[in-house]
């Protein structure tokens, strides 16, 4: 088939950017919407231009380094899964396709199509771990029973690959869904029990020192999210931040 | 021979590793202070070594090439994790682990280091599960395992089909501590350009910031190379985009030997290669061999139907079916271990059985799983047995919930619906079994230089056993390196930093300099792509899954000539300070066109078949590897000498004490 494709194109930081247009033939309904990209790059490069930067590393839908804004939606149209996992079966011969970064303030562009996640790593660095050593002296893994249930649900939360389109999608940029996952891993086990109240505050604090907006329930983060982080993840954060806050000191 | 000492304690096996930390020398918690490590790579290995290192009290510096350490592609093992719990009671052990990796591995790992790894095998899980790491559970709350190819028992963890990624996020958890005390210093989008040695020892390496274009230099009193393998040569593998061998090939250069660089794995169950244009390959877990069976149609016209579109392969009867790996193997049938898998599918594909249109594929069918289960369930919640719709139903619920991510990602890549059809797969190269050599301390022969991981080869021999990759990582990581490290940096305590002033970071920075100027100038006719692509066929070719000596010479020849239009007609749009993709390509590129000679070399040497690295020369009447103990029993150790041609050849010796050498059978 063959697309028009519009591409944000911004040289650094610190350039306006603007959006560009390529025409792109002879594509393949079987190839992933990355695979197009590079067949692009590769044009691109034999007419000496520069190619379009973007994202990407295993091209499996898990490492959560690729990102885009597609047709305005992040990872584009399909539901579940990464934009390395689209393909081109999903457009039309004569398809406009409009392929942008990923938005927000907390987010700023590298180049191109690239963006700077680094906020996402300090909310993780502000509490998500649980505060265990390597002694190789832990008890035993079976020692501490944990429901079936709770497990699944930790395992649900704990799938979120920090990508970032829950926070492209929100109207208000909010990482809550991101930082609810990791609370939630946690706050369901035993072994993260122990530092809950502190693990929600700290991380929240980060969050809202990051510049990510509020959450007003929207979903529209759980409808991008391509792990399917269910919005219970937030609820539970709230209730943990407000059982943190009103707790009685000893 | 004098600098290859593997340092193997002396004592019993079930000793060496416990007496041996007795007796290393330690450094004391103050003088830990005074000392940096740096660590390249923050994949399980990696993440994990940096993590414990800085506990222990080392200032670390850790560097990513992605944009954070959670993207390593550990990231993507699907599988599982093994460890000798036995907390299924089916007799495992850690002899027993032990016993089936060395086996596995075709005969050629080294004793000490092996067994050492089935013994804190059991200490990884323990410490991801303090960790908050979500392993599987059954209804009574406990651990839930399942089995892997080569082994007759139930020890691998899991998480689904995602075990990879969250092994890997607990080791990122344990590094996010560490960074927000300050232990660790995190440099992501940077990659290493070279290593830097001092006085014979490592210390230090030279970076390149990605976003910027920056060269920067970085001392330390030791150099932890966690870079995982070397898959990506292959151009099409199920290696991550940017997983590349530059770290490895840098050290090798300046000193490291590299050990069986031919061993590698080409693992059994890859969803086949679609189109020309295309960019990787994706794995499907092994995992899915615990239920899924194996075929190809027995009759040609059958096959022909079917790729003409005339046949579905549900359509063709059992008795019409042909399940190779039962049929040859009937001890250990689907679950036999990569390499024998992944040969005898090309064994039939070569015959002409091969199921889609390129003839490169064969059927992993769940459907007999599906009714398995069905019933099964059906029979426990009371419901009829016989009611097919129904058991197939309650089969398929069974089905997603073991391997519903792995169903859904074929559903996205191939279009097709697995529960409804049978999955087709073909071999595609995953894991690199050789690298960089180690002693038993994981130190390369430079000293100060360790290298962990995939990035080394001490533990897999010929072929790696499935949900084994993960525990070496981790256990490399968290519990080997972390105490051997101190044996040798207790020397260093009055050192002092490391001062990136001395004449050799110069050097090293210039030659990285000079290498990226001359990619910006050289304004050739094609692309960085064009020539992995070209590499990437050479070696499936002629260094895939069967070689032979005529192929690999021809290789050889291939492989410099490629080499020599690369550096003459290569391609790099833009410029040095700047992020640029390209350019960081052709410098991982230039890396594979030299590593792949020196592949080359290592396999036509081998004139033995093993694990991975099937010589058609040498094979029994059935078709099965032949190895030969008597010349070939050792790891092939390479020196670099100016050239990957000229590579010198050093032998170890692996001496069996404790297991005795056999012809493997998985019949």
């Amino acid at each position: 088939m063959n697309l028009t494709l519009k591409i944000w194109r911004q040289k650094n930081a610190n350039d306006k950017g603007s959006m560009v247009d390529y025409q792109i033939s002879d594509v393949s309904p079987d190839m992933s919407f990355l695979e197009m990209l590079d067949v692009l790059n590769e044009d691109l490069i034999t007419k000496d231009e520069e190619p379009v930067a973007f994202d990407h590393d295993c091209r499996e839908g898990i490492c959560g380094m690729c990102s885009l804004h597609i047709n305005g939606e992040p990872h584009g149209p399909d539901k579940g899964i990464t934009t390395c996992q689209l393909h081109m079966r999903s457009f039309k011969n004569g398809d406009t396709i409009y392929i942008e970064p990923f938005r927000a303030k907390a987010f700023p562009i590298i180049k191109d199509l690239i963006v700077d996640r680094s906020a996402f790593e300090r909310i993780q660095q502000s509490g998500g771990y649980v505060s265990v050593n390597t002694s190789g002296n832990t008890q035993d893994a079976n020692a501490i029973p944990v429901p079936k249930e709770d497990a699944d649900m930790a395992f649900d939360a704990a799938t979120c690959i920090g990508c970032g389109a829950c926070v492209a999608a929100c109207k208000n940029s909010s990482a809550m869904l991101f930082t609810s996952a990791k609370v939630s891993q946690f706050a369901l086990l035993p072994q993260g029990k122990v530092e809950a109240k502190k693990r929600v505050q700290d991380m929240v604090a980060q969050m809202d020192a990051e510049g990510f907006g509020n959450c007003s329930n929207t979903g529209a983060c759980e409808a991008e999210c391509p792990k399917g982080i269910s919005l219970e993840n937030i609820a539970r954060l709230n209730r943990e931040l407000i059982k943190a806050k009103t707790a009685v000191k000893h | 021979m004098t600098k290859l000492d593997s340092k193997i304690p002396s004592g019993a096996l079930k000793d060496k590793w416990t007496n041996y930390k007795n007796n290393i020398n330690l450094v004391n918690p103050a003088n830990k202070r005074l000392i940096d490590v740096i660590v390249v790579g923050t994949g399980l290995a990696g993440g994990s070594a940096a993590a414990t290192l800085a506990e222990l009290g080392y200032n670390v510096k850790a560097f990513a090439f992605q944009d954070s350490p959670r993207r390593a592609h550990s990231i993507a093992a699907q599988g599982g994790i093994n460890a000798a719990k036995n907390y299924q009671g089916d007799g495992d052990s850690i002899y027993r682990l032990f016993y089936d990796t060395v086996k596995g591995g075709d005969y050629r790992a080294r004793e000490a280091n092996v067994y050492r790894l089935a013994e804190v095998s059991a200490n990884i899980i323990d410490q991801c599960v303090a960790q908050g790491v979500p392993f599987a559970r059954d209804y009574g709350g406990l651990l839930d395992n399942r089995s892997f190819g080569g082994v007759l028992v139930s020890r691998t963890f899991y998480a689904k089909g995602q075990t990879g990624q969250q092994l890997l996020l607990g080791a990122y958890s344990a590094m996010n501590r560490q960074i927000s005390r300050g232990k660790i210093k995190m440099y992501n989008r940077h990659e290493m350009m070279d290593v830097v040695i001092v006085d014979g020892k490592a210390r230090g390496i030279i970076t390149r910031d990605l976003v910027t274009g920056k060269i920067e230099r970085h001392g330390a009193h030791a150099v932890v190379v966690g870079s995982g393998g070397y898959g990506n040569i292959f151009f099409l593998s199920t290696n991550a985009m940017g997983s590349n061998a530059s770290a490895a090939w840098k050290i090798h250069k300046k000193g490291a030997y590299f050990a069986n660089p031919c061993f590698t794995q080409i693992h059994p169950t890859c969803i086949p290669v679609a189109g020309e244009l295309q960019a990787k390959l994706t794995l499907m877990s092994e995992s899915l061999r615990n239920d899924g069976r194996i075929w190809v149609p027995k009759n040609m016209d059958d096959v022909k139907a079917i790729r003409a579109g005339q046949l579905k392969p549900t359509q063709i009867p059992e008795e019409n079916r042909d399940y190779y790996l039962e049929r040859r193997y009937p001890a250990f049938g689907n679950l036999v271990p990569r390499d024998v898998a992944s040969r005898a599918a090309k064994e039939r594909c070569d015959a002409g059985y091969g199921v889609n249109a390129t003839g490169q594929a064969v059927y992993l069918d769940f459907a007999s799983a599906i009714e398995r289960y069905g019933k099964e369930t059906a029979h426990v919640q009371g419901l009829d047995e016989n009611d097919k719709a129904l058991v197939t139903k309650l089969g398929k619920q069974v089905i997603e919930n073991k391997y519903g991510n792995l169903f859904q990602m074929y559903e996205k890549i191939v279009d097709e619906n697995p529960y409804e059809t049978p999955m087709m797969i073909y071999p595609a190269v995953h894991y690199t079994m050789g690298g960089i050599w180690v002693d038993y301390n994981l130190m390369t022969t430079v000293p100060g230089l360790y290298a962990i991981g995939e990035a080394n080869f001490s533990d897999h021999g010929a072929n790696r056993l499935g949900a084994s990759a993960l525990m070496q990582g981790l256990a490399d990581g968290y519990f080997v390196l972390p105490y051997t490290i101190g044996d040798y940096l207790a020397d260093d305590i009055r050192t002092g930093p490391i001062s990136t002033d001395h004449p050799a970071f110069a050097e090293a920075e210039k030659e990285v300099v000079d290498r990226l100027e001359h990619f910006i100038n050289n304004k050739g006719t094609k692309s960085v792509d064009t020539f992995h692509r070209k590499l990437g066929l050479i070696m499936w070719n002629k260094c895939g899954m069967a070689r032979n000596k005529e192929g690999l010479t021809s290789a050889i020849e291939e492989i410099k000539v490629l080499r020599e239009e690369f550096w003459k007609e290569v391609r790099v749009p833009g410029g040095m300070n700047e992020f640029n993709d390209e350019l960081a390509k052709a410098g991982r590129v230039a890396d594979y066109l030299e590593l792949a000679e020196l592949f080359a070399k290592d396999a036509l040497h081998r004139e033995e078949s093993c694990g991975g690295h099937f010589r058609e020369e040498s094979q029994s009447e059935e078709g099965e590897a032949k190895r030969d103990d008597e010349n070939f029993k050792y790891a092939a150790v390479w020196e670099y000498t100016g050239n990957p041609g000229e590579a010198i050849l050093h032998k170890e010796d692996l001496v069996y004490e404790n297991i005795e050498l056999k012809t493997r059978s998985y019949k």
